[in-house]
C-alpha cells in the first residue's frame, strides 16, 4: 500500500517542479500525442513536449533518411494537414515525393538553402520567430551550448516547435534541447514473410530528456501510424535525470 | 529597322502659356521681355504680336514704335524648362522614348509605335490636343535633324522612310541647325538653300565652313549618329528627404529610412497597392550615389516589416563624408490583396502574410534561388518528377504519387557503385559505396524508368529497392540493358527511410 502512495506523493512533486521550471499543464497533461504511449511517458507529463528543441543526431545519410522521416511521422501526428513547415538545410537533397509516404503534404514544406552555418542559425531563428509555422527543422553540422540555449529561448516565446538535425555527432555535448534522440534503421518488418523489402523500422534512442529518462525502442512505420515494436528501458526509473 | 522620329515644336511655348492661364490675353499682342545690360529686351512674343513684326531679340524700344499697345511680361528662364519638361511627361503617353529639345522643343522616338497608330494618326491626334490652347508643329522623318528641319520650315509634313533627302533640299541653310558664324558665311556665298550645296563634296565643305557643317549634314541624311537622351519616366511612388546636416550613422540612416517608408505607405494604402521592389538612394556628400534595392514575395505596406528588409543591408552604403539626400523609389507595386484584421492570433493559425514576410528576410539575406518549394509534376524520371515554385499559395495539380517506392533521401547526382550481380535482371549480391561493402538481404525491383525521349535521351534505368544486411535501405538502379561485352553501370541515387 505505501509504494504506490509514494509515487503518487513524486508525481505530484514532480508537477510541482515542473511548474515551477516553466512547463506548463495542460488540463489533459497525459493525453497522447503521437499514439506511442509507452515511448511518450519517459517525458514529463507523459506527453511529446511541442514548443521546444529536439535535437536529432544522425551520422550517416541512411541515418538521415530515417529521421528525416520519423520527423515527417511527427509533425504529421502534432498538426493538422494544412501546417507550413520550414526546412533549412545545406543543400537540396531531400526527396519531397519520397515524404509523403510518412504523411506530411511535401508541398506544405518551404525548404531553404543555405550555405554558411552562421546564416542556417540565423534563419532558424527568424523561422522559430514565426507563430504561423507548425514546425521548423533545420539541419546543422554542429551547434553549441550558447546557440542552442538562443533557439530555446526563441520558441519558449513563439511556442513553435524545433528539430536540429546534427550531422556531425562525433562531438555531442551539452545542449538546451528537450531532447536528443538517435534514429538507426533497422531489418525491415515483412508481414507474413513476403518477399522484398518491409516497412520500415528503426531502432529510435532517446539519449535525453530534459525532466524525463532516457529510453530506447523499436519502432516502425505502416498504414500511416508510428508504432513501437517493443521497449527496452535501459535505464531504471531511479537514474532519472531532472534538469539538463 | 530605321528608326522614326517625331519632332516637336512649340514656336509660342510661354506666351501660350499665359494666354491659356489668362483667357483675356488671347489673341492680343504681348511679349517678355529681359533686361540685357541697359536695355530692355523681348525674349518670347505671342502669335498677334508675331504677325504685327516683333520678333524676338528685339529691344523693347523699337517693339514700342511699331506697336505702342505692346503689352509686357517680365520673362522668368526656369518656368520654360519647367514647362517643357511638363510637355515632355504628358508626350509619354505616346512612346515612352521622349527627348528635351530646349528651349521649346521636344523629340519623340516614335520606332515601332506606328504598329498600333498610322504616323498621321499620331500628328492628327497631338494637333487636336493642342489646338486652341498651344501653337504646335510636328515633323516626321528617319532622323533628328530631319524632323526638326520639316518642324521648323515646312508646315508639317511627314518624310517617308528614307526621303529625307527630298525634302530638306527645298529648305534654307538654317534648318540644317548651324552656328550663325557658318550661316552668315553660306549666305555670303549664296548658298541661301540646302540644295545648293549638299552636294558639294565633304571635303571642300570642309575647308570652307569647317567640320560642323559635315556632321550636321550627316545627322540630318542619317550617315552620323545622334545623340537622343530620353527623360526618365516619373515614378509615381517616390520620397525624397533632405537632410541639414550630412549624415554618417548608420541609426541616421535608419530614421531616414522609417521617415519615408511612412510617407510612402501612406500613400500607398489610399492606392490600395503594396510594395514589391523599393530603392533607397543615398546621395553622398562627394556626389557618389549608393543604393539599396528590397524585394517581396508578396505585396506589401508594412512599415515595420520593409524596414527589416532595409536594415539588414543597410551595413552596404557607405556615408564617408556623409550622405544629404536620401530618395526611396518603389519601383514595382501591386495591388494588395483584401485581409481581415485579426485582434489575437492563434497558435499554429497559419497567416501567410507572417510566413511570407520571414522568407521576405531570408531571402534579402540568402537570395531568392535559396528558397523553393515543391509541387509535384508528372514525370516518371526522378529528378523530374517535382517542380520549384516560388509562390507560397499555388496548390498541387496532381496527387503525389505514392505507389512506387521513393526515397526520402535523394543524391543530387547519382554516384557509381561496385557491384556484384548474380544473373541479368537481378538485383544485385553486395555493392560497394564509399569503400563500404553493403551484403544485400532483401531486394524489390526492377523498377524500369525509361527517358522521357521528347525531353532528353539517354540510356533507361532499372531501379532496385534494397536492403542490407545492417537494416540500412537504398535506391540503386543500372544504366541501360545487359551487355556481356561491356560491363553495367550501377548507380548509388537515394536512401529510403
Amino acid at each position: 500500500m505505501q509504494k504506490p502512495l509514494q509515487k503518487i506523493i513524486i508525481e505530484r512533486l514532480q508537477r510541482e517542479i515542473l511548474d515551477l521550471e516553466g512547463f506548463k499543464t495542460k488540463v489533459h497533461y497525459t493525453k497522447t500525442k503521437l499514439g506511442l504511449r509507452t515511448l511518450e511517458d519517459n517525458f514529463p507529463n507523459q506527453t511529446f513536449p511541442t514548443g521546444t528543441i529536439h535535437e536529432f543526431v544522425s551520422e550517416k545519410p541512411e541515418h538521415t533518411a530515417c529521421t528525416s522521416a520519423f520527423i515527417s511521422g511527427v509533425l504529421t501526428k502534432l498538426n493538422d494537414q494544412n501546417g507550413i513547415y520550414i526546412w533549412i538545410g545545406k543543400q537540396k537533397q531531400l526527396f519531397p515525393v519520397g515524404l509523403k509516404k510518412f504523411g506530411i503534404q511535401p508541398h506544405q514544406i518551404i525548404f531553404i538553402n543555405l550555405v554558411k552555418p552562421k546564416d542556417i542559425l540565423w534563419a532558424t531563428e527568424e523561422a522559430l520567430k514565426c507563430k504561423s509555422l507548425s514546425g521548423v527543422i533545420s539541419e546543422l553540422e554542429d551547434i553549441t551550448f550558447a546557440q542552442s540555449q538562443r533557439l530555446q529561448l526563441t520558441v519558449e516565446k513563439s511556442k513553435v516547435t524545433g528539430f536540429i538535425l546534427r550531422t556531425q555527432s562525433e562531438r555531442i555535448h551539452a545542449t538546451a534541447c528537450a531532447a536528443r534522440w538517435k534514429i538507426k534503421p533497422l531489418a525491415s518488418e515483412n508481414e507474413n514473410n513476403l518477399p522484398g523489402v518491409g516497412f520500415s523500422k528503426w531502432q529510435v534512442d532517446l539519449l535525453k530528456v530534459r525532466n524525463g529518462n532516457t529510453t530506447s525502442c523499436i519502432i516502425t512505420y505502416h498504414h500511416g501510424q508510428l508504432a513501437i515494436v517493443e521497449t527496452e528501458n535501459t535505464y531504471p526509473f531511479t537514474h532519472q535525470a531532472i534538469g539538463s | 529597322m530605321s528608326k522614326r522620329y517625331l519632332a516637336i515644336w512649340f514656336p509660342y511655348l510661354l506666351t501660350d502659356q499665359m494666354a491659356v492661364k489668362q483667357e483675356e490675353l488671347l489673341g492680343t499682342a504681348y511679349a517678355l521681355i529681359a533686361q540685357e545690360r541697359n536695355k530692355q529686351m523681348i525674349v518670347n512674343v505671342s502669335s498677334e504680336a508675331n504677325k504685327q513684326g516683333l520678333r524676338a531679340n528685339m529691344p523693347l524700344a523699337d517693339a514700342r514704335i511699331t506697336l505702342p499697345s505692346l503689352q509686357t511680361f517680365k520673362f522668368q528662364p526656369q518656368k520654360e524648362q519647367k514647362l517643357l519638361n511638363a510637355m515632355a511627361e504628358w508626350f509619354i503617353r505616346f512612346t515612352p522614348q521622349v527627348a528635351l529639345n530646349p528651349p521649346d522643343g521636344l523629340f519623340l522616338d516614335i520606332t515601332g509605335c506606328t504598329a498600333w497608330k498610322s504616323e498621321e494618326q499620331h500628328i492628327e491626334e497631338i494637333k487636336s490636343h493642342f489646338t486652341g490652347k498651344y501653337h504646335i508643329k510636328l515633323g516626321i522623318a528617319d532622323t533628328l535633324g530631319a524632323a526638326w528641319a520639316i518642324a521648323h520650315y515646312t508646315k508639317g509634313q511627314i518624310a517617308k522612310p528614307n526621303e529625307q533627302l527630298q525634302h530638306l533640299l527645298n529648305l534654307p541653310a538654317k534648318a540644317l541647325r548651324l552656328e550663325e558664324a557658318t550661316l552668315q558665311r553660306l549666305a555670303k556665298l549664296g548658298f541661301h538653300s540646302i540644295d545648293s550645296f549638299i552636294h558639294i563634296a565633304p571635303s571642300t565643305l570642309r575647308r570652307r565652313f569647317g567640320e560642323k557643317i559635315n556632321l550636321k549634314i550627316g545627322q540630318a541624311l542619317g550617315h552620323k549618329p545622334e545623340a537622343f537622351e530620353a527623360i526618365t519616366e516619373p515614378n509615381p511612388y517616390e520620397e525624397r528627404l533632405h537632410c541639414i546636416e550630412p549624415i554618417q550613422t548608420a541609426k541616421g540612416i535608419e530614421i531616414a529610412i522609417e521617415s519615408l517608408l511612412e510617407n510612402l505607405c501612406n500613400r500607398l494604402q489610399k492606392d490600395d497597392v503594396g510594395v514589391r521592389n523599393a530603392t533607397l538612394s543615398a546621395f553622398r556628400l562627394d556626389g557618389k550615389l549608393q543604393q539599396i534595392s528590397i524585394g517581396t514575395n508578396q505585396p506589401s505596406i508594412h512599415i515595420k516589416h520593409l524596414f527589416k528588409l532595409f536594415e539588414l543591408k543597410i551595413k552596404q552604403i557607405e556615408p564617408d563624408l556623409g550622405i544629404e539626400l536620401f530618395i526611396m523609389g518603389i519601383t514595382k507595386v501591386e495591388e494588395l490583396p483584401k485581409q481581415q484584421e485579426t485582434f489575437w492570433q492563434v497558435q499554429n493559425q497559419t497567416d501567410l502574410g507572417e510566413i511570407a514576410e520571414l522568407l521576405d528576410r531570408i531571402s534579402i539575406k540568402a537570395g531568392k534561388n535559396a528558397i523553393r518549394r515543391y509541387l509535384p509534376q508528372e514525370h516518371h524520371w526522378p529528378e523530374n518528377s517535382i517542380k520549384a515554385v516560388t509562390d507560397l499559395k499555388e496548390q498541387p495539380e496532381t496527387e503525389w504519387q505514392t505507389q512506387k517506392p521513393r526515397p526520402t533521401v535523394l543524391l543530387n547526382q547519382p554516384e557509381p557503385i561496385q557491384v556484384s550481380a548474380p544473373i541479368p535482371d537481378y538485383p544485385p549480391m553486395t555493392f560497394t559505396y564509399k569503400n563500404e561493402v553493403h551484403r544485400i538481404a532483401k531486394a524489390d525491383g526492377p523498377e524500369r524508368i525509361e527517358q522521357e525521349w521528347w525531353l532528353s535521351e539517354g540510356k533507361h534505368r532499372d531501379y532496385y529497392y534494397v536492403e542490407d544486411e545492417k537494416g540500412q535501405r537504398y535506391w540503386l538502379f543500372r544504366s541501360g540493358h545487359y551487355d556481356i561485352k561491356v560491363a553495367a553501370q550501377w548507380f548509388i541515387h537515394g536512401f529510403f527511410a
